[in-house]
């Protein structure tokens, strides 16, 4: 008898073991790539529903900023970006599913927000936007939007191949007082809670994206300083090679996966 | 970022059709309950705190806002269609300030 009772107790485990991944079994359509699944499919149905509807979206109003200063003329080269991309939609379609690319002339990778802001400086002889700020972030989320619905697909071969290393070596390397690395969470446990949150995997292909908590955009790299602050790691400052090389290797991770940008989380 | 409304209706309605109006305004929603992290000073409150609008002229959704309401407030409603005319949208700030916009409705 006493053997039997175990034999059941296990069965349970088991089961209970099956409902915590139950997840996996459910269909994402174009959220999902193979074992990939976008930060979206851990959403509630409420904050997916808010992505679903560009209107309800609030990040669409940093969108709208965006698309306005796209073809506003700054700097002395009395020039805007329209004076050399022409219309957005065009020239800007596919650029946000390959970022971050190196850079020959600067010898190293650089993402989205960084080469608008090289354009800024170099070629409209303007002041650089602050990181995080909201002209850059509304830069960043319209240029990605152009490619929304594509899917991820940034080099890693070539001279991006050796920052693509180091990339992934950080996000293998525990750091910080909890000794954690990124894989702890996004690779070992995702859809489990960590207490209130559900672990997504990780993946990066709705930044610029308006998080609730935030209660506006914000960027990859914030994401990335707000996991190193909870593992007690002193963070990266935004926009550092070391945070750009580690954008590689986890757009990397979520090829296949669409370009969301912006999406909502919360 | 400058506050600024969006409003959605639907382009025709047909006449007696009830409709669904969908509104966000880009704003803080300073709730006055935070420090300033360096000098220790609350943050005084600024919030929208009324969103009225009239349809025709009749008043036909009126709201209160208070404090909890998160940043960049978004409202829907539905009302019923009564005649082409316009739909005006006032959101009043603590500080006075009134963003106004206003929507065609096109009733056939």
């Amino acid at each position: 008898m006493r053997y039997k009772s175990l034999t059941i107790t296990s069965i349970f485990v088991l089961m209970a073991g099956v409902a915590g991944t139950a997840f996996t079994g459910e269909n994402w359509g174009k959220y999902a790539a193979g074992e990939k699944r976008s930060g979206y499919t851990f959403m509630t149905p409420e904050t997916r529903a808010m992505q679903d509807d560009d209107f309800a979206n609030p990040a669409f109003l940093w969108v709208e900023q965006g698309q306005e200063l796209w073809s506003k003329v700054e700097g002395e080269a009395g020039k805007s970006c329209a004076s050399c991309h022409g219309d957005a939609d065009k020239s800007m379609k596919g650029v946000g599913a390959t970022y971050p690319v190196y850079a020959k002339e600067l010898g190293k990778l650089i993402n989205v927000e960084q080469r608008i802001n090289q354009c800024r400086t170099e070629r409209m002889k303007a002041k650089p936007w602050k990181y995080e700020s909201s002209q850059l972030l509304g830069m960043t989320a319209y240029v990605k939007n152009q490619s929304r619905g594509m899917p991820v697909n940034p080099k890693i071969d070539g001279a991006a191949a050796s920052f693509f290393e180091r990339g992934k070596a950080f996000y293998n390397q525990r750091r910080g007082q909890l000794d954690m690395a990124c894989m702890n969470c996004h690779v070992q446990h995702p859809g489990k809670m960590i207490r209130a949150n559900r672990l997504s995997q990780g993946q990066p292909n709705a930044f610029p994206l308006y998080r609730l908590k935030w209660q506006k955009l914000g960027s990859l790299h914030r994401r990335f300083r707000g996991c190193n602050k909870q593992v007690r790691a002193e963070p990266y400052p935004f926009g550092s090679d070391e945070y750009v090389n580690l954008e590689l290797y986890v757009m990397w991770r979520a090829r296949g996966l669409p370009v969301e940008a912006p999406g909502v989380r919360m | 970022m400058a506050t600024k409304p969006r409003v959605k209706v639907p382009q025709q309605v047909k006449k007696g059709e009830v409709f669904e109006v969908k509104t966000l305004i880009s704003h803080k929603m300073e709730t006055g309950l935070r420090k300033d992290k360096k000098t220790g000073a609350l943050i005084p409150r600024k919030i929208i705190n009324k969103l009225i609008v009239k349809y025709d002229g009749r008043e036909v959704f009126k709201a209160d806002f208070h404090p909890a309401i998160s940043a960049n407030p978004y409202m829907s409603f539905f009302t019923k269609a009564t005649k082409s005319a316009d739909m005006e949208f006032t959101w009043v700030d603590d500080d006075g300030t009134e963003y106004k916009h206003t929507a065609k409705i096109n009733v056939n």
